[in-house]
């Protein structure tokens, strides 16, 4: 027992990466080495879930790419973040998730695509999509999962990683595997809280405030025209971080810092909706 | 009494006047100088004690700060107060009575850090979820979670144990959980010795608390109770935390103390990773406290009878702080029934609806001369008020600073601009005081933050740049140059004797049954608490739709609806010895039988204060709404 | 934990056969419970599923997702009665389709059944009654041979007979172990050079020495008997003629590595297997070969839960089987950290295939040195090979390694209008008919571009519509794809349907670019081996066996 807590020594290790060479704490993921590769299922408050595979790279002596989310460093490892393989491959992979999901409001995966040459449309007009109408049946939050890429996310903020609810999970298989509640029942019939915490992890927008998705619908949402302000939260005293998404003086979206040491980017239903009062006029 | 759906409230953006018994709109000026000069008329025919303020735990330290200036500099009294008062006041007397400061002792990343966490009296998994993920993230790497609690509430049902008590007997079962580490030989010795007097005493005084006594008193099987005690003292790092199960009490204060007691019994305080948290209820109930909002301490837990203290006030002031205490919020509403308090300031409270049997507070607040509301929403208190003055929501209209249950100091921001006709809280007080002689103007909230860091040497590291780079700060930080441990007390494991400081005294501690007995008459124990997607009073939750909102219920046992031949979502009549309410019952199989509990979410359609008991607690003025008598009857059969 | 529980209750019948089948109240408990359930009354229903989340503290919404992985089980109601028609490779070359339209009961189209010897297969099941092959047994081709040596039991013995077993030599293999210590096997085992044959060929005894190594406890073992490649039902074969063989082997592998406690995992499409595999570890519990003090070795206690897979290929993935073990679904874990290291319930973990542990019993009997002398020196022992398709005597058959393959086809009738052989299965790769004097040997199969796999010998006679076999296969992998990475959840997707697209005519030169594009991304960024080797038989059909598509 120490009064104070001294925490755990940790060792430094080196290795290489395209060329040169670089001193990381040992446990550290190659990505967390890494500048700027890109990602969509990797999250960075949950454990890495390998499934997006947007993010391999080379490593020497390995057989197949390697995910660099959750791959960790080892001493004298030589790794290659830009080849023609690991370009390949996430040309590849951007390009069968741009064919089969709508991915018009994930963030950066335009940029992506341009950058490796990415054309979804190479698989032709008859390429099997999750087209499926919205899913609206609460007055909180959307999930249209013709924008889902199954990067897990959700499921695991749902679940032990954050709010323990576990409202959701992975169904089916293969191309049909899906995230749904049980036996496909409506939110209200569900586990769910309406924390907003899958929300807050999702990377391509198929989940998202009912405000956001009303807005988008009638073409009045307009990010470039929107506030971030991070505040703390009124209800309770725990000392929630929220940051809120202002548009024409409106909330009309409500987050939480991912590096905040009270929520790590998690909020309670009365943090992340229940702001309206204050717009009640 | 029927049961109606209460639209959500709208903000008030022109201020009001009382004319002839009417609320009308008037000019900011007019408002502004009726209520300055009500103040004046009422301090001048009364002193400066027939004044009360009433302050926000939900706004800005820096509007709290501005607010006790207001009282003890602008009129001189001491009478400043808080909704703490209703919910955490008895933890800050305990902590403060026994550490010298009455903040929780650790960080929320201590409580991931631990070996075992106890949560009595604390549904942190609906009232404080955010903090709930930390322990579960403690629970999921294989800490041990204890909870205390009446009902199997969802937090129970995450718990390795649940411990049932019968509500009121949590110093019964705090007393044999150390008569059982003590003659186990578990207590710690080094601790005691370095960090504690008292001890004899508090031994001989558990000594009537063994297993079986306590199984009776408090329906906890003995071998739980002798279960939880030596986890407790066995583990490396342990957390108690609790909430208003411990509090709103007659004798909370008593409660705290019999928790605080079984620390210094194991020295699990004062060190990483062990400590003692209670879980506050408002955005910044911690801060209204650390700001001198209380009528006995001045900004940064400065004792009001400190003469050296009020000096160093007195100075930047220019003022003349009374030498003593001023009165709780519970003594201010006695002082109004026997008419020494004559005039009241309520910022952002709603006490014609938070306090316990609430029909009694309306009454009390209706003899009063000139009362000030100063609020968002015309709440039943404004309805009371002689002036009306909207505000600006703090959290999301303002800048400042609110400080959280790990005595985090957070920047808060605006992100809005309040509505056309709403004014910010500091501008207003500071209007008021101009009238009342006092040339006040604060340009910024960083002024009063700087002001107010000069004179509180808890906070005077804190500045906003800090706060803002560090994603905020835990109290004490007295330098801008360093940072403190996460956690406090440390002091108390010091060798050196000097350094040490003043021991932590152990509390002896009487058993105090709940004040509203039951009776044939009253046969059912009443307890309340809050549900997930609702907050206190509702007037902030109701205004938005939560798919999870049923509104209020009489939750009952299954034995307990069959008894009384009720089924679920039948309206019932629920009454105590203060009055009745209607309200639709609810099965709970979390409850046991003898067991009832409703929130008070919903008071415009339920009003559940009017049912709940004004016992409250000697020490910190806390009212007993954890425990009522009632009864339950059928209503007549419509025809 | 707070669940929220569904409204639905289940049945009497439901709920007895769940709570019948319960042995514990963890997670792990979710797959025994979903095959009660589906078992009693042909279907998972709301209610059933809601009693199996109240047992055993699972949400439903993860329960659901995990009875939806499987294909054996139905969410919706359906007859009591249904038959599974296989309708995979070697039963589409000999009139699957036909058997299907032949049907007048409910017909599940399913991917391979293992009973390729009798193809085509179908697989009658019914609801509170069981489950029965329609096709009559045929004895194994080499039975009498003396110089079997995996299969010398098979069909000589009574397979509910563990004193037959024995007096056959059974548990001599455990009495010598136990005398060599635990160090003195994973030698025997590390210098005999037994590879295992479940078709990743990695050194048996460095796995062992590896898991034994780990001071962390407990350890456990899994047999690995989900062999579901399409084409493979070597393994069935061995279940069902020589049980008490793999109960005596799983002991052997967990006395020399440190388990205390061993998982039978047996694919769910094998009634008879199972019922045999259970009969033999509870008889050889009874008699005192599991438990504790096992042979009179004070402290060593070993016991066997047999688990049933539910129709997913995936689940014979190595850390796919510990998520379906463990009541979750059977997607593949990232590796690092590998099973050794952390397997199931994260503990270390030796995953061996039924042949290979078959070996073990025979290097412990013989010595390691008798047994390199068959094969070569690279591939010791014999190996079993499953011989299927378009030729007179299909089964299985044990060969040394180093017979050639044209040996092998005249074992079985050979083949007078060879078009092509599958070598390895779906996930392995086409040989042409001159290419049949390839010698069986692990070395070979690498040098010459392919590989043995689990030892399917898939045989394609002129008869055979290469395009419509090739389909199958695309479409087996889209099937059975767990749909976690997206390579190959979207890129068994593409896969097939650009290569519709090539078979049916009716794209362009740009369709093979993409086969080779979605190919390359599939064995380079996939997550586990399904999608690795997803493209392996299709290419070789392009590249190798000069098909014209």
């Amino acid at each position: 027992m120490t009064i104070v807590d001294i925490g755990l020594p940790r060792r430094l290790i080196e290795f290489t990466v395209d060329g040169e060479q670089i001193t990381v704490p040992e446990g550290a993921t190659i990505l967390s080495a890494c500048k700027d590769i890109p990602t969509l299922c990797y999250g960075d408050t949950l454990e890495p879930a390998n499934a997006c595979r947007v993010c391999m790279v080379e490593v020497e002596g390995s057989r197949t790419l390697v995910p660099s989310c959750s791959r960790k460093v080892e001493p004298g490892m030589v790794v290659r973040t830009d080849t023609e393989r690991t370009r390949h491959s996430r040309r590849m992979v951007l390009e069968l998730l741009g064919s089969a999901t709508d991915l018009s409001t994930t963030p950066r995966v335009s940029e992506w695509m341009a950058e490796v040459g990415a054309d979804p449309s190479r698989f032709g007009p008859d390429a099997a999509t999750v087209s499926q109408p919205a899913l609206v049946d609460n007055p909180l939050y959307v999930r249209d999962y013709s924008k889902c890429i199954l990067c897990y996310k959700c499921v695991d903020a749902c679940g032990d990683q954050w709010q323990n609810s576990f409202a959701i999970a992975v169904a089916g298989r293969g191309f049909d595997a899906h995230i749904s509640t049980e036996f496909s029942a409506p939110l209200p019939d569900s586990a769910c809280v309406y924390c907003g915490n899958c929300i807050e992890v999702c990377p391509t927008g198929a989940l998202s405030f009912r405000r956001e998705f009303d807005k988008r619908a009638d073409g009045t949402w307009d990010e470039s025209a929107q506030t971030a302000t991070t505040t703390v939260c009124t209800f309770c005293g725990v000392g929630c971080n929220l940051t809120l998404h202002v548009q024409d003086n409106e909330i009309v979206k409500v987050t939480s810092p991912h590096d905040s040491t009270v929520t790590h980017g998690n909020l309670c239903i009365k943090g992340r909706f229940g702001w309206q009062h204050v717009q009640n006029t | 009494m029927g049961r109606r759906k209460r639209e959500p409230y709208v903000r008030l953006t022109q201020p009001l006047v009382r004319d002839s018994g009417v609320l009308r709109p008037a000019s900011w000026d007019e408002a502004l100088d009726r209520a300055a000069e009500g103040f004046r008329r009422n301090v001048e025919a009364g002193g400066p004690n027939a004044f009360g303020m009433f302050s926000c735990a939900r706004a800005t330290n820096e509007m709290n700060y501005v607010a006790q200036k207001f009282a003890r500099a602008v009129i001189g009294t001491n009478n400043v107060d808080s909704c703490n008062r209703t919910c955490h006041a008895p933890s800050v007397a305990g902590l403060a009575k026994v550490f010298g400061s009455g903040g929780g002792t650790s960080s929320y990343q201590e409580i991931e850090d631990a070996d075992l966490i106890v949560l009595w009296g604390s549904n942190a998994r609906e009232a404080h979820p955010i903090f709930f993920q930390h322990v579960l993230k403690a629970v999921h790497r294989g800490a041990r979670l204890y909870v205390v609690d009446p009902r199997q509430t969802s937090t129970a049902k995450w718990a390795h144990r649940w411990l049932r008590l019968t509500v009121g007997t949590d110093i019964p079962l705090a007393n044999a959980i150390a008569r059982e580490i003590i003659h186990s030989g578990l207590a710690n010795r080094s601790f005691i010795e370095r960090g504690t007097e008292g001890f004899e005493e508090y031994a001989a005084s558990v000594e009537e608390w063994t297993l079986p006594v306590a199984e009776q008193v408090t329906g906890v099987p003995a071998d739980l109770i002798r279960e939880l005690a030596h986890a407790y003292a066995r583990a490396d790092r342990a957390q108690m935390s609790w909430t208003l199960g411990i509090t709103e009490h007659h004798n909370g204060t008593d409660n705290v103390l019999s928790l605080i007691n079984l620390s210094l019994l194991t020295g699990q305080v004062g060190r990483y990773g062990a400590g003692l948290n209670p879980l506050r209820g408002q955005n910044n109930v911690q801060g209204g406290g650390d700001m001198g909002a209380i009528p006995d301490r001045l900004p940064g837990f400065q004792d009001v009878e400190d003469p050296e203290a009020r000096a160093a006030f007195d100075a930047a002031w220019g003022s003349q702080i009374p030498p003593y205490k001023g009165w709780n919020l519970t003594q201010m509403l006695e002082a109004m029934e026997r008419g020494d308090m004559t005039t009241v300031y309520v910022i952002g409270e709603n006490p014609a609806q938070s306090e316990a049997d609430c029909e009694h507070t309306i009454k009390r607040m209706s003899n009063l001369d000139h009362v000030v509301v100063q609020d968002i929403f015309l709440t039943k208190t404004a309805q009371l008020a002689h002036v009306v003055l909207p505000a600006t929501a703090a959290w999301c209209e303002t800048d400042g600073t609110f400080t959280n249950s790990e005595r985090r100091v957070q920047r808060v921001r605006k992100a809005v601009a309040p509505p056309d006709g709403a004014r910010d809280d500091i501008e207003l007080l500071c209007e008021l005081a101009r009238r009342l002689g006092h040339d006040w103007r604060y340009d910024s909230a960083e002024q009063v933050w700087d002001e107010m860091r000069a004179l509180s040497p808890m906070h005077r590291g804190m500045s906003y740049a800090r706060l803002a780079d560090l994603g905020g700060i835990q109290w004490p930080c007295p330098s801008e140059e360093s940072l403190e441990p996460t956690y406090l007390h440390a002091r108390l494991w010091e060798a050196d004797p000097v350094r040490r400081g003043r021991p932590a005294p152990f509390s002896v501690l009487r058993h105090s049954p709940p004040v509203d007995e039951l009776s044939a008459e009253f046969p059912l124990r009443l307890t309340t608490g809050r549900r997930l997607d609702s907050y206190n009073t509702g007037v902030q939750s109701g205004g938005f739709s939560s798919p999870l909102r049923r509104g209020e219920t009489l939750d009952l046992c299954p034995e307990d609806a069959l008894d009384l031949g009720v089924v679920e979502d039948e309206l019932v009549q629920v009454s105590s010895r203060r009055g009745a309410v209607v309200a639709p019952v609810r099965i709970d199989e979390g409850l046991r039988p003898g067991l009832a509990f409703m929130t008070f979410h919903f008071p415009d359609e339920v009003d559940v204060n009017q049912i709940t008991i004004e016992a409250t607690d000697p020490v910190a003025g806390t009212a007993e709404y954890k425990a009522a008598a009632i009864r339950v009857d059928k209503l007549p059969a419509v025809r | 934990m707070d669940l929220r529980f569904l409204a639905a209750a289940p049945s009497t019948v439901e709920q007895a056969a769940i709570d019948a089948a319960l042995t514990g109240d963890g997670r792990d408990q979710l797959l025994p419970a979903l095959h009660a359930a589906n078992d009693a009354v042909g279907w998972i229903s709301e209610g059933a599923l809601n009693h199996i989340c109240r047992r055993l503290d699972v949400p439903p919404a993860e329960a659901y997702g995990v009875a939806t992985f499987y294909s054996l089980f139905s969410m919706e109601e359906r007859p009591r009665k249904v038959v599974h028609v296989c309708v995979d490779l070697a039963c589409k070359v000999n009139g699957a389709e036909a058997l299907v339209d032949a049907q007048s009961e409910f017909v599940v189209r399913s991917p391979c059944l293992g009973v390729c010897e009798r193809a085509p297969a179908a697989l009658a099941v019914e609801a509170g009654v069981g489950s029965e092959y329609l096709m009559p047994e045929i004895p194994l081709p080499q039975r009498g041979d003396p110089g079997l040596r995996l299969l010398r039991r098979v069909g000589v013995v009574d397979p509910r007979s563990l004193d037959d077993y024995r007096a056959a030599g059974g548990y001599s293999a455990l009495r010598n172990a136990l005398a060599l210590g635990p160090q003195g096997v994973i030698r025997e085992v590390t210098d005999a050079k037994l590879m295992g044959r479940g078709g990743a060929a990695f050194p048996t005894g460095r796995k062992w020495a590896a898991t034994a190594g780990q001071p962390e406890r407990p350890h456990y073992l899994v047999c690995n008997a989900d062999e579901s490649e399409p084409g493979t039902f070597k393994d069935r074969v061995l279940m069902e003629g020589d049980p008490f063989a793999v109960v005596e082997s799983m002991t052997v592998a967990a006395y020399a590595t440190g388990c205390t406690r061993g998982y039978l995992y047996i694919r769910g499409e094998y009634p008879k297997a199972f019922s045999l595999l259970s009969n033999a570890i509870e008889v050889a519990r009874e008699r005192g070969f599991l438990g504790r003090d096992i042979m009179g070795q004070a402290g060593f206690e070993f016991d066997i839960e047999i688990r049933r897979g539910a129709g997913a290929y995936i689940c014979g993935e190595e850390t796919a089987i510990f998520n379906s073990i463990e009541g979750f679904r059977g997607e593949p874990r990232s590796k690092p950290p590998f099973p050794v290291e952390k397997g199931l319930f994260g503990w270390p973990t030796v995953v061996n295939n039924v042949e290979t542990l078959a070996n073990v019993l025979l290097i412990l009997t013989e010595g390691c040195q008798a047994f390199q002398r068959i094969g070569t020196s690279q591939s010791t022992g014999s190996k079993l090979f499953c011989v299927s398709g378009t030729i007179g005597h299909p089964g299985v058959y044990e060969v040394p390694f180093g017979a050639t393959l044209r040996e092998l086809l005249d074992l079985a009738g050979g083949v007078p209008d060879l078009r092509a052989v599958l070598l390895g299965g779906a996930a392995g790769g086409f040989l042409r008919p001159d290419e049949i004097d390839l010698p069986l040997t692990m070395e070979d199969a690498r040098s010459a571009g392919t590989t043995l796999g689990s030892g399917v010998v898939l045989v394609l006679d002129g008869t055979v519509d290469v395009g419509g076999f090739l389909l199958r296969i695309a479409e087996f992998f889209r099937d059975e794809s767990c749909g976690q990475c997206v390579p190959c959840r979207i890129g068994t997707v593409r896969q097939e349907e650009a290569l519709h697209r090539i078979v049916r005519r009716t794209g362009d030169s740009q369709d093979l670019v993409l086969l080779r594009d979605i190919g390359r991304v599939m064995r380079d960024s996939s997550i586990c081996g399904l999608g690795q080797t997803a493209w392996n038989a299709i290419e070789s059909a392009i590249d190798r066996l000069g098909v014209r598509l």
